[in-house]
């Protein structure tokens, strides 16, 4: 079955003529036609567009047109990034029906690599939360076990990976959402260097903190996506004018001998599930064996990462989407003769917001507020910094760091729904990362032996040093097949009788 | 009956504070490469960025920081060396993305002053007038309040939104406290946005157009008792858009205020309304608890570093300051302080500079724009410059009687002509058939006229009584219709009566 394939194995079967594009496409519409009603990955599917991007890619491959190494591939992509004319909701009722009048960068890159866009995928609302069962439309279904959370907020697209409805994916990581998604549904997941790829198109949630990045099920697919989005966009002021890095050839290098591997002794132990702890550890094991040097590294501060990182979102969110008040796009509640343009704001807001993001709000109005601004928003600044120097320093004693992606597997849907805390604890181990705008990387570990779940293992480098995840994840990811015999996604359970 | 201003003044001191808003002229916005273009048609020139669509980014309009420092160095600021960008929190319809975009407490321009003249009994008196910072931020769109019967919020049926404003750069330049002014502070106050004016025009940012909202000014005002050191209670009076209502407003604030005092009322801390009809001012917002804008710097922006280097050549190319190009004019003109002072008044310096330019006579372009254009301006309650009547009218006007083709009189019909939109001087002239009648025989056809209807006239000129020429002379003109040159038809009327 081709859709089981990996996408450069695609992209060899496009080019060998194998199969076209069109082919290729319609194989992932009826797979999402087949299982979407179940896993519930994609809010929107557009195969009408989707064929007609497929068939234009044929057709340039036909003429002999120098084509990119994605061309022709479907893709599947997070709801949070505007593309022109397509319902973009970011999983909230407040964007119901809206059509953005222009395209991302990253969809136009996409479009310029004629990636074939087959819809929007689930989110948790505005891409807060890690469950997906924040979205408004109703949650994500993990392939694995249908009754699980595929991780959020990005669930939809690594949902869609795992499900085999796209080889490909864009997700949006502010603090882990596309790495711990990417770990409990036993995908790749790649958070890339805040200002790698550019974020014009992507609805903020905390701008100093989002990053959208590629979501694989191998580390080379996830490497050939992350150069085709990546790069200096004049849109984005926050953009790095700088040349990508080689992650491509990173990717297809995988060598870690003489390499030092740094282990945050913080980000393990207490909290963490004993199966993932195994896995993590197992992984280690291999790299060593590869050659590489595993080191110990202390980073105090992260213990307030979580902490500040929950005055720095909410705060950045609360003025963000300050602009959904129904004058210009999305619902409007209320609208009537004799009500005014703040009752009609109030009456939409309390209608278009759901509960996470209205608490997120409250949340950021409070800690930007007059006399509270030092004590929280200026001293989560203060917090930031000290964890950037806490990278810094760890960075002087290993190439890479590594921990777990995510503290447990995917838990049930509805298990953590009314514990706020006990669901911001599923980012601990991602959110310095996205706090100090370095980037990280999670490929599948193996299953916990307690649940036979995914696991996540992350890897870390320093900003603009992407290539390193590459190089490192390959040499894993290798490593851990070989032993494996076969991906891990050939053990997808949930979805087992049809796939 | 209010207070006389001499009695405020006796009593109290007044304390200025003002605040300017100009709209600087860049040919895009100060975030999207969106047109300026003022009055064209609503919502024509938008895009997502200034229209504030979910997932568009700010990029900072390099023009409108060069401006910006052009303005800090003209003004004697210091240039930060770093400064950032911060978001103002607050929900109005016509701001897009409910929050401005602005500078708080990390200006780009800071510590300046700026000395101004102003022509008194005791002679011309010099003020410097502290300046606080210089900063930039975006302009909001613009609400239209249809049905009502005010034109205000209240009443009205339902409100129009043109967002062509939107994100038009804005500088603000704010003073410190300005105490010290006593009985002249309307006086400064208008000399110091009229200075600021100049600058801004010599410096070519912005086309200064108070009556279009290019340039804005808000006059803070609070007195105190003689002789103390406490602030009183400010009042923030906006809409204030002409020199002369800059000079209105605070002498009307300060009898309000006086007012109030000698009742043993307070004043309220608020924002006023001026009203050009009435020069008084309305009460708008009240100001007593503070508004909180939950400012936090914009993380979509990079902070701004400009180069030193570049700094010092902008302010190698600053422009000549007008105050010293006023001196210039004055020396080669020969203009004593008082006319100077009264054309500064008039505002008519700019445009007899460029009459003089144009090639007329210094004396007497003044002459005609402080004399009769300056007469019909009043008449009209507009400024000379507003007249449809240029510079290059009057230089020609101005040579037309240098070469004796028109008589002053004839000049004084052609002016008013022209200003009724007649045409340029030579079409008037034309059309009207306007010539000086200096042919001899025409002449003395209109005398002899005029000694048969008044021989006892004749009579009493013959016998040496040359004053009583008068009456001749002026029936001769009323025959030629005034197209006559005076001083001919006396040559002539003496010469044929023996005289």
């Amino acid at each position: 079955m081709i859709i089981k394939r990996n996408a450069a194995d695609m992209a060899a079967a496009l080019a060998s003529g194998e199969t076209t594009s069109v082919a290729l496409t319609q194989a992932h519409l009826d797979r999402i036609a087949e299982v979407d009603k179940e896993v519930h990955a994609f809010l929107h599917v557009d195969s009408e567009g989707a064929l007609a991007q497929a068939a234009l890619a044929d057709k340039k491959r036909a003429a002999g047109e120098k084509l990119s190494p994605l061309a022709g591939i479907p893709l599947a992509l997070k709801d949070v990034m505007v593309q022109k004319g397509i319902p973009t909701t970011c999983g909230s009722k407040m964007l119901e029906g809206w059509r953005p009048p222009y395209d991302s960068t990253v969809v136009s890159k996409l479009r310029a690599a004629d990636v074939v866009i087959l819809g929007k995928t689930n989110m948790d609302e505005f891409a807060m939360g890690s469950s997906t069962e924040n979205s408004a439309y109703g949650p994500t279904h993990n392939p694995w076990d249908l009754s699980r959370i595929p991780g959020g907020s990005g669930g939809g697209s690594s949902a869609s990976l795992a499900a085999f409805e796209a080889p490909l994916a864009i997700g949006t990581d502010t603090g882990g959402s596309i790495r711990q998604p990417a770990a409990v549904t036993g995908t790749v997941g790649v958070k890339p260097t805040y200002g790698g790829v550019s974020r014009y198109g992507l609805v903020a949630f905390s701008s100093s903190l989002d990053q959208a990045g590629p979501c694989a099920r191998t580390v080379l697919d996830a490497a050939l996506l992350h150069e085709v989005i990546a790069g200096h966009d004049p849109k984005d002021s926050t953009s790095i004018n700088a040349p990508v890095p080689a992650i491509v050839a990173a990717a297809k290098n995988g060598n870690v001998k003489g390499l030092k591997i740094g282990v945050i002794k913080e980000l393990q132990g207490e909290g963490y599930q004993a199966g993932v702890l195994n896995r993590f550890n197992e992984s280690l094991e291999l790299l060593a064996g590869l050659g590489a040097e595993i080191v110990e590294v202390s980073c105090p501060y992260f213990e307030y990462a979580l902490a500040a990182y929950y005055l720095i979102a909410p705060s950045e969110c609360s003025s963000n989407l300050a602009r959904f008040d129904a004058m210009r796009y999305g619902i409007r509640v209320g609208d009537a003769s004799g009500v005014s343009a703040e009752e009609v704001m109030n009456l939409t807001r309390e209608v278009g917001f759901g509960r996470e993001v209205k608490r997120r709000i409250i949340l950021g109005t409070y800690a930007l507020s007059s006399g509270y601004y030092d004590a929280y928003y200026g001293s989560a600044q203060k917090v930031r910094t000290l964890i950037k120097q806490d990278f810094d320093n760890a960075f002087l004693k290993a190439d890479v760091l590594v921990s777990p992606t995510a503290p447990t597997t995917a838990f049930k849907i509805g298990e953590k729904a009314d514990d706020p805390i006990a669901m911001y604890l599923n980012d601990i181990a991602t959110i310095p990362v996205n706090m100090a705008g370095i980037c990280g990387m999670s490929l599948p570990s193996g299953l916990a032996e307690e649940d036979n779940l995914p696991t996540g293992f992350q890897i870390m480098a320093p900003a603009m040093k992407d290539d390193r995840l590459y190089n490192v994840g390959a040499a894993l990811e290798a490593a851990l097949l070989s032993k494996w015999g076969a991906p891990i996604l050939s053990h997808v359970s949930g979805l087992g009788a049809r796939a | 009956m209010s207070l006389k201003y001499e009695d405020v003044i006796a009593k109290y001191e007044p304390v200025l504070g003002l605040e300017v808003h100009v709209e600087l002229g860049t040919a895009s916005k100060m975030f999207c490469g969106c047109n300026t273009i003022f009055g064209a048609e609503p919502n024509t020139q938008t895009c997502p960025v200034c229209l504030g669509l979910p997932g568009a980014l700010p990029v900072v309009n390099e023009k409108a920081i060069e401006y910006t420092i052009m303005i800090g160095l003209a003004l004697n600021c210091s240039i930060a060396p770093f400064s950032r960008f911060a978001r103002k929190n607050y929900f109005y319809p016509d701001m897009p993305k409910n929050f401005q975009t602005s500078q708080y407490d990390e200006p780009i321009c800071i510590n300046g002053f700026l000395d101004v003249e102003i022509d008194t009994d005791e002679g011309i008196k010099k003020f410097r007038v502290e300046i606080e910072r210089v900063h930039m931020e975006e302009d909001t769109g613009k609400s239209l309040h249809m049905g009502g019967a005010t034109g205000r919020i209240h009443g009205a049926d339902y409100s129009l939104l043109d967002y062509n404003r939107a994100g038009i750069p804005l500088v603000e330049i704010v003073t410190k406290i300005v105490p010290g002014t006593g009985k002249y502070a309307p006086e400064v106050a208008r000399a110091y946005v009229a200075e600021l004016r100049d600058i801004l025009r010599s410096l070519n940012v912005s086309d200064v157009k108070m009556e279009q909202g290019s340039l804005r000014c808000d006059a803070n005002v609070s007195l105190r008792l003689i002789g103390s050191d406490v602030l009183g209670t400010r009042s923030e009076t906006k809409n204030v858009n002409s020199l002369r209502s800059v000079e209105r407003a605070v002498r009307g604030e300060m009898i309000r205020h006086a007012e109030l005092l000698n009742k043993g009322e307070r004043v309220v801390q608020e924002t006023r309304h001026f009203q050009e009809d009435t020069g008084l001012t309305r009460s708008g917002r009240s100001k007593e608890q503070a508004e909180d804008y939950r400012y936090f710097p914009e993380p979509d922006l990079v902070p701004i570093v400009p180069d030193a280097t570049w700094i010092e050549t902008l302010r190698a190319a600053l422009p000549e300051k007008p105050s010293t190009h006023r001196k210039r004019l004055q020396e080669a003109w020969s203009v004593p302080d008082k006319e100077m002072a009264s054309m500064i008044n008039a505002d008519v310096l700019e445009i007899v500079e460029a009459t003089v330019n144009l090639g007329a006579d210094p004396a007497k372009a003044r002459g005609w724009w402080l004399g009769e254009i300056a007469r019909i301006a009043n008449e009209k309650d507009v400024t000379a410059a507003d007249l449809p009547i240029t510079p290059k009218d009057v230089a020609e006007i101005v040579a037309l009687v240098a070469a004796g083709e028109l008589t002053d009189k004839l000049a004084r019909q052609v002016i008013e002509a022209v200003i009724a939109g007649e045409g340029r001087p030579s079409e008037v002239i034309e059309t009207r058939g306007i010539k000086v009648v200096s042919d001899d025989g025409a002449l003395m056809a209109a005398i002899e006229k005029a000694i048969a209807a008044q021989p006892e006239v004749a009579e009493k000129v013959r016998g040496g009584n040359l004053p009583a020429a008068g009456a001749l002379i002026g029936a001769v003109m009323k025959e030629t219709e005034g197209q006559a040159d005076a001083a001919k038809v006396r040559e002539l009327l003496l010469k044929h009566l023996g005289q």
